[in-house]
């Protein structure tokens, strides 16, 4: 762990003459019941900031139909709540197939990122191979590379494969992803030499060392590839936009753009829909956050 | 140390090598390919020689869109090197609760740019709660028209661009700031340094590696803004298109029956050596102060 995290020990008095410490009141870590109000304060205005507007999202979402939400004074709890938009968002487009679609992509592009940048990283971090290093710095060049400046003749290639307008094609390029590579060769990087050549020593092949050493003691840096992945592919938007055509075939983030023109002007409706988008996602990173502010604590350290 | 197969090694980096040469590698030479070509979207195109380079010159849209890139990166810049970095050191004390709060500063990454944009739409529309409060509190006496006027919808977007972003570079920071060594915080409180002269003194120049990087990851980021710009302006790029970004454009021509790959490829050789300048200089700055 982080010297940073822990709190600051007492040093051992050699002497017991004076009583000991209370844990955190000593020197340096402690805060003045002032200081601490004001961090509150303080933290408390940020989440305004930052959750505010999807409150508001949703408080409009719930308003009923006869409710002004234009009036002057904004109200954030609706005066008559309701799920009528949900249901009414529901029938009109088919936000459920949406979220299918985006839930497909996303999990093949979890699983080939998981799959693929694990055996990658293992091997260019823990095997010896002629080439290793070209294999690394071609890792290494992409990554200046905006995405953007490829999406073109990347959409080309898809086409070529005849995958165009198909969610396949949606996810395929994002299925192992340079970066994600990257990271894995540094997580197993960190591991002890010795305990591989225990492991040799003891007959292990590659694959026993990957499976049993090596990626038990990645779990964070995975954790926080598997949840980057899911959101990544959960949020884009100017992929499937390029790639899909097909009205049926949309992704939440596309159809969402394409509710938000049908029904410009009924910002209850629209609101329902982001709620659809976003909840999701949000329960996903809830419930994940632990692994994910662990595995980048983790990172830190060694890095 | 050689205790595998030879051909083990290459078995588990074949798949992600083949991603890399296939999504990667291939794109980036055929982009070039492609701009000597009038393309189109559904197949098809011929060779043309430089005639979408002499397009570039003359296109209008390209300048608006290059002058609101510089715009975007020259805004976002000092925001974004600095707020995050505040909020770390705000988050960064074990208090009780601050998972909670952590987390919920990180909503606005985790959620899609096109959800947060339309969600801003909202709260920006003439009719909405911005123009609503000032109204209410008599700053304005009519609505302010965030969403359609060319200067204020490059603003908005900016503003969005830079709330959706504070979370991201937090946890960047936060991480280099378990680096800074609480020793020397230490040190520096013991010899009578307040807060204030310690965050100048001992956390900043503990995180500027990071700092660099970060403006890196924010100018690049900056010029390669899409969907804010595009759902703030209903994908229709401001009036008179002069709100597009160069990915805007780039996405334009991607599509439809009218679409030009050729054009969009030339404007994404543009995009790259748009984003490639202010990352050399950063990276020479970088050097040159792990130097001194």
């Amino acid at each position: 762990m982080s010297v940073v995290t822990d709190p600051v020990r007492p040093v051992e008095a050699p002497a017991r003459s004076t009583p000991p410490r209370r844990k955190g009141s000593f020197g340096f870590n402690s805060i003045s019941p002032r200081e601490r109000v004001a961090r509150y304060v303080l933290l408390v205005f940020v989440l305004l900031i930052t959750i505010g507007p999807f409150l508001w999202q949703l408080s409009t979402s719930l308003k009923g139909s006869g409710e002004d939400i234009y009036t002057r004074i904004p109200r954030l709890l609706p005066a008559q709540p309701t799920f009528d938009h949900y249901k009414a968002v529901t029938e009109t487009i088919p936000v459920w197939d949406y979220a299918r679609n985006s839930l497909v992509v996303a999990v093949l592009v979890v699983g080939g990122n998981v799959i693929g940048a694990s055996l990658a990283g293992f091997a260019i971090s823990r095997l010896q191979f002629r080439g290793r290093k070209l294999v690394l710095g071609l890792f290494l060049a992409t990554l200046v590379l905006p995405g953007e400046v490829t999406i073109i003749s990347q959409y080309v290639t898809v086409r070529e494969f005849g995958l165009a307008n198909t969610l396949f094609g949606v996810a395929l390029p994002g299925m192992i992803g340079a970066l994600n590579v990257l990271l894995m060769y540094n997580a197993f990087r960190s591991l002890p030499v010795e305990v591989d050549q225990a492991a040799v020593v003891d007959g292990a092949n590659a694959w026993q060392r990957f499976l049993y050493i090596g990626l038990p003691s990645v779990r964070g840096t995975i954790s926080v590839i598997a949840i980057f992945a899911f959101i990544g592919a959960w949020d884009d938007f100017l992929w499937p936009l390029i790639v899909l055509t097909d009205p049926d075939k949309y992704t939440l983030t596309v159809g969402l753009q394409y509710l938000s023109g049908t029904f410009s002007n009924n910002p209850r409706l629209i609101a329902a829909g982001t709620m659809i988008a976003f909840i999701p996602i949000v329960i996903v990173f809830a419930t994940l956050q632990r692994f994910f502010f662990k595995g980048v604590e983790e990172g830190a350290v060694k890095g | 140390m050689r205790h595998q197969r030879w051909f083990t090694p290459w078995v588990l980096v074949i798949p992600a090598l083949t991603w890399l040469l296939v999504f990667n590698l291939w794109p980036s030479i055929n982009t070039v390919i492609l701009s000597f070509t009038n393309a189109k979207p559904l197949g098809g195109g011929t060779f043309v020689g430089l005639k979408n380079f002499e397009t570039l010159l003359h296109d209008e849209q390209l300048r608006w869109a290059l002058l609101n890139s510089v715009i975007y990166m020259v805004v976002c810049l000092p925001f974004l090197t600095v707020l995050p970095l505040l909020l770390a050191v705000l988050v960064e004390k074990k208090l009780p609760g601050i998972t909670f709060f952590r987390t919920a500063f990180y909503t606005p990454v985790v959620a899609s740019a096109v959800v947060v944009a339309l969600i801003w739409q909202w709260i920006l529309d003439d009719r909405g709660l911005v123009n609503g409060l000032a109204e209410k509190l008599g700053v304005i006496s009519g609505p302010l028209p965030f969403l359609s006027d060319q200067w204020l919808l490059l603003l908005s977007a900016i503003s969005l661009t830079i709330w959706k972003g504070l979370g991201y570079y937090m946890i960047i920071y936060l991480a280099a700031l378990g680096n800074v060594g609480r020793e020397l915080h230490q040190a520096a409180a013991v010899d009578g340094a307040g807060p204030l002269r310690r965050f100048v003194h001992v956390t900043i120049p503990g995180v500027r590696g990071t700092m660099i990087l970060i403006s890196i990851l924010i100018s690049v980021s900056a010029l390669r803004v899409f969907s804010e710009l595009f759902i703030l302006s209903g994908g229709k790029g401001g009036p008179g298109g002069r709100d597009n970004s160069v990915v805007m454009l780039i996405q334009q021509y991607s599509q439809g029956f009218e679409g030009n790959l050729g054009y969009a490829s030339a404007l994404s050789i543009v995009l790259f050596f748009v984003t490639v300048v202010p990352m050399l200089i950063l990276a020479r700055l970088n050097r040159r102060g792990a130097e001194a």
